[in-house]
């Protein structure tokens, strides 16, 4: 019940945003978002976005895999 | 989804299933996860089975639908039958079990019932139909309640006068803290949740590791980053140095969303509340504050509900707190099946007992 996807943020007008994901799109409410951001990853849930998703952090995420992955081979 | 395929590439997952397996610990771990939505991808990616024998995965409560106890499905109920009454609701409660009956059933003979996808539906149907008392039904953790209190500012705001929350919103450290309490439990660490933490921060959860000694990781939901947090908690573990570390980096930071965590403050305050299987737990829910009790439906509408009763033969209260596994329970995949759901840990799409018939067949 908590799931939530990330979306990407295309359009908004005050605390209405319109987000996209695979073809998908979507109008939710961004009251909660500090500072949103046309291109911004925004975590879904139950028509609201409840958090940013740092893109910067998720790359250093996914080089970490790598990282261990390098170091393994 | 964007990076999807990093995040549940099979080489990194099996990397730290044998990082993990190299791991020489002296003694059994076990580790739980809280979050439903985590139960449900270690089931799909057959984590459990690949884990190495020293280390027990358990499930704990996750999700919000199955933890509402039958008293508030009741009370539910009773409203929905009233005249002139129309209950929202997120659609997951609708086939959850109370003493007699579900929403789904009382729907079929009549009663009003609307499935939402946002509170700020519920609000919508409040507005279009003035002559209608509008009540929707408040259920989820900290990732929710944020938006459920949003819709009451909103209604607040607008001078909508029929809308109602009967409020069943719950938080997670509290929990925690009585799982970690219950010695034939015997948790050694945390995956904890990642939405929850979206919101609240990693902070809520660091007593449990400076109090009890607990590790505690909030994972994110691919199989990759499910992995690589099992390997931080059992690390923590081997190390004996527990502590709260974020492996969801992308998604949560330590202070969480200071704006959710305002709105759900504004609107809501800590009490004492009950859940299916554990029982009554101190400051474990949020219930309206008197500032906005005007929108309060256990306040509002009075309404008389039906004797309670209890399951024959569902062990749900068991399920939740890691005590038993499903398979333990003689009504699994007989009587109990994901069309024919005995208990709410079968109907929910992320109950335990529901990923465990959908995802992991090798029980016996
Ligand atoms: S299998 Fe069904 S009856 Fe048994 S504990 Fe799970 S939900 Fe309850």
């Amino acid at each position: 019940m908590c799931l939530a996807v990330p979306m990407k943020l295309i359009q908004f007008e005050g605390v209405n945003g319109v987000v996209e994901s695979d073809g998908v799109i979507m109008d939710v409410n961004i009251m909660l978002i500090e500072e949103p951001k046309i291109g911004d990853y925004l975590i879904i849930h139950a028509g609201f976005a409840i958090q940013k998703l740092d893109e910067k952090e998720a790359l250093e995420t996914i080089n970490l895999f790598k990282e261990l992955r390098d170091e393994s081979e | 989804m964007k990076y999807k395929d990093e995040f549940r590439n099979k080489h990194e997952i099996r990397k730290y299933v044998d990082r993990i397996g190299e791991k020489a610990a002296d003694r059994s771990i076990s580790l739980m996860e809280v979050c439903g939505t985590h139960t449900m991808a270690i089931s799909h990616y057959g984590i459990r089975n690949m884990m190495p024998e020293y280390l027990r995965l358990i499930s704990g409560p996750g999700c919000p639908v199955c933890v509402t106890p039958n008293s508030y499905i009741d009370h539910a109920i009773a409203l929905a039958k009233l005249d002139d009454v129309i209950i929202t609701t997120f659609g997951d409660m609708m086939r959850v079990p109370g003493s007699t009956s579900s929403l789904e059933h009382v729907r079929s003979n009549g009663a009003d019932i609307k499935i939402v996808y946002s509170a700020m539906n519920a609000v919508e149907i409040a507005e279009a139909n003035p002559l209608k008392t509008v009540v929707f039904l408040g259920v989820g953790f900290e990732t929710t309640a944020p938006t459920i209190a949003a819709s009451i500012k909103v209604a607040d705001e607008c001078k909508i006068k029929n809308y109602y929350v009967l409020s069943a919103h719950k938080v997670m450290p509290p929990a925690m803290e009585s799982l970690v309490l219950n010695k034939k439990i015997g948790i050694d660490g945390f995956i904890c949740p990642g939405h929850v933490s979206t919101v609240i921060g990693s902070l809520p959860y660091s007593f449990l590791a400076e109090k009890y000694n607990k590790a505690c990781v909030i994972s994110g939901f691919e199989p990759v980053d499910i992995c690589a947090s099992i390997l931080m908690l059992v690390e923590q573990v081997t190390d004996g140095n527990p502590r709260i570390e974020i492996q969801y980096k992308r998604a949560v930071k330590p202070e969480g969303n200071p704006a959710a965590l305002k709105m759900m403050y504004d609107v809501f305050e800590p009490c004492d509340s009950e859940w299916r299987g554990i029982g009554l737990i101190k400051e474990s829910g949020l219930k309206i504050k008197n500032e906005y009790k005007g929108f309060d439906a256990y306040d509002a509408i009075e309404v008389e509900t039906e004797p309670l009763k209890e399951l024959n033969g569902c062990i749900c209260g068991d399920v939740l707190q890691g005590l038993k596994f499903p398979y333990e329970c003689g009504l699994f995949k007989t009587v109990c099946t994901p069309e024919n759901p005995v208990g709410a840990c079968m109907v929910s799409s992320e109950g335990t007992c529901a990923a465990y018939y959908r995802y992991e067949n090798n029980w016996t």
